[in-house]
């Protein structure tokens, strides 16, 4: 084909482009689509600003500490030393505690509500179940405060020290406030996703899986376990991440019963300090620039953390609702 | 029967006695929480709680006039400020957009949505409160709006999905232009179950303390216009609670309670407005 061809087929592709255009503009629906698309892709503005701006901030407490920041332990504002190790500690116990306590509870209650309630009596249940999360979080605060830490104070700690005390996380005294408390408020405030999404993800596993294996032999249970189980594994570890990432981020409930003290200890009974925690308590205090950078810096941390955690169950639930929409 | 059967069948049945116990504790959980407020919380509504200013320390009586308002007027900037944004880009989402753009968007608004909110409030303070040098009931509801507009976009992509593809082609087959369509035929398809999700958006952050902390602060007095800090519930809630004073313990108890009802409403409101909803769509 000679060229001056193409370049006219060429010619005459732009025009009808621009003419496609023109009568779109003309009907509105180019300016519809760009005034949406403006407020759609303010979400990506909102993310990316809070990206730099986070940066920004942390900065001067980066240059000044580097990684020493995050794994040195003092925390000292007067002589402008921070290290967040303490506080890293606090987040990564209290949530290893949430998910000990809320995972067993939460998969089986996800069980009962998708392989044994009859529907009614499951979709009941599962809203009531949602409803948990809807409740503030600085409620939960307060019935942690006034509820379940002189509960564990006086009943529980003691009980574990008794019984579990030769190993190190039952030992020492019994305050109330602490590690332990603040993981038993997290376990029920992420408890409603586990059990939500998991539910969802037994639910789409399709019902072939679960007449063969009973028409094995296998009992309901070994169906349930074996079976059915393991094929919502993604979604059931998806929602386990989502869960996790709420632990570790959530700040209120867990500020009021942690006893917000920068100590590392192998105890849960012992007061500790979480990262959010620290934000909520001395954001407002913080003086001088190091100071308030350091604890943007926390910030920082924070966000990269559950941001990388959240990702990944979100595409790990993405990978099961859609497996199960594959077999209808 | 064999050993073997009878001790599969024992494993079936305590196994899945379990997870029945598992979800009664949960169930539990919930109406121990609602109890226990309605118990704590209800002795110590009353009139003046809801009309009155905070007292200083040692007076007694005294209420959280100026919370509840201030509550109300920071729920007021978020909506104004992030119910069009979200709703705008939830349509972009849903009738205008593309596939890679579009999932970008759908997965950055997830992951948005699940920043915990004190770094939401990290951010509010470094745009807002930082160049405005004070603490403001506008710094506080537009930290709210950057957790509300994720939910709300979201929210309103998936009930403008649900629509009917059958719609928007009947529209399309009469000669209206898409936006005319989408703004006469498949948006008020969806509307129920957008207001439903705008409802939840509200409820949602109605209860968030962390983001407000810098950024609406607090107040015993009232607020005036919205340049000002503000006091407002769940924040009142928190300095209450962690205070050694009973007299204020006990109004954050009531507080307490006045929030969760508020909040629970909206969700079980919003959950009766959807039922209804598939319901007339069965006949």
């Amino acid at each position: 084909m000679p060229a001056y061809q193409t370049s006219l087929t060429q010619i005459a592709r732009r025009r009808t482009h621009a003419g496609k255009f023109l009568e779109r503009l003309r009907s509105g629906d180019e300016i519809a689509h760009m005034v949406t698309l403006a407020f759609a892709a303010s979400v990506l503005l909102i993310t990316f600003l809070l990206v730099v701006e986070l940066g920004r901030h942390s900065a001067a407490s980066w240059h000044e500490f580097g990684w020493r920041f995050l794994v040195t332990s003092v925390w000292d504002p007067v002589f402008g030393e921070f290290g967040a190790l303490p506080f890293i500690y606090g987040t990564v116990v209290t949530s290893a505690v949430a998910l000990i306590i809320a995972v067993p509870i939460g998969v089986g209650a996800a069980i009962f509500l998708a392989e044994l309630a009859p529907p009614l009596l499951s979709i009941s249940l599962t809203f009531v179940i949602e409803l948990l999360a809807a409740v503030p979080s600085v409620v939960y605060g307060l019935l942690g405060i006034f509820v379940l830490v002189p509960l564990l104070r006086s009943y529980v700690e003691p009980f574990l020290q008794s019984t579990l005390g030769f190993l190190p996380f039952f030992q020492g005294p019994a305050y109330g406030v602490g590690f332990l408390a603040a993981g038993v408020v997290l376990a029920i405030m992420v408890l409603p996703f586990i059990i939500s999404i998991s539910r969802e993800a037994l639910l789409a596993v399709p019902m072939e899986q679960r007449e063969g294996a009973l028409a094995l032999g296998s009992t309901r249970w070994e169906a349930t376990w074996d079976v059915v189980a393991p094929y919502a594994r993604t979604g059931i570890l998806g929602s386990i991440f989502l869960a996790l990432a709420r632990a570790l981020g959530e700040t209120m409930a867990v500020t009021m019963v942690i006893g917000n003290d920068p100590k590392i200890s192998s105890s849960l009974f012992a007061p500790g300090y979480t990262i959010a925690a620290v934000i909520a308590n001395e954001f407002t205090e913080a003086t001088d620039d190091l100071y308030l950078s350091a604890l943007v810096e926390l910030g920082l941390v924070l966000f990269l953390v559950t941001i990388i955690i959240n990702a990944l169950a979100r595409l790990m639930i993405l990978a099961t609702t859609r497996r199960g929409t594959e077999h209808p | 029967m064999s050993a073997r059967t009878h001790r599969r069948n024992l494993i079936n049945v305590i196994m899945l006695g379990l997870t029945g116990l598992c979800t009664l504790a949960a169930v539990a959980v919930l109406f121990f929480i609602l109890g226990y407020l309605v118990w704590n919380g209800g002795r110590y509504i009353d009139w003046d709680f809801l009309t009155q200013l905070p007292r200083p320390v040692g007076e007694s009586g005294g209420g959280m006039a100026n919370a509840i308002v201030g509550s109300g007027k920071l729920l007021l900037v978020a909506a104004l400020a992030g119910i069009p944004v979200g709703f705008i880009g939830g349509v972009y989402l849903a009738e205008f957009g593309g596939k890679t753009f579009t999932f970008v968007v759908r997965y950055t608004a997830d992951l948005l949505n699940g920043v915990p909110s004190i770094v939401i409030g990290i951010f509010a303070y470094t745009v807002l409160v930082l160049p405005m040098q004070h603490f403001s009931t506008l710094a506080g509801g537009l930290a709210l709006a950057v957790i509300l507009i994720p939910i709300v976009l979201r929210s309103t992509e998936d009930f403008l999905r649900a629509v009917p593809q059958t719609l928007r082609e009947g529209a399309l087959a009469l000669g209206a232009p898409r936006w005319k369509a989408v703004i006469t035929v498949v948006i008020p398809a969806a509307m129920r179950g957008i207001a439903t999700g705008v409802l939840l958006s509200l409820a949602r952050v109605a209860g968030e303390t962390a983001p407000l902390l810098f950024t609406s602060f607090s107040n015993r007095f009232w607020s005036h216009g919205w340049n000002e800090p503000t006091a407002s519930l769940p924040v009142m809630i928190f300095t209450y609670a962690i205070s050694p004073y009973d007299e204020w313990r006990r109004q954050a108890w009531a507080a307490a309670l006045v929030l969760l009802v508020l909040v629970l409403f909206a969700n079980i409101g919003a959950r009766l407005i959807l039922s209804r909803k598939s319901l007339s769509r069965g006949f």
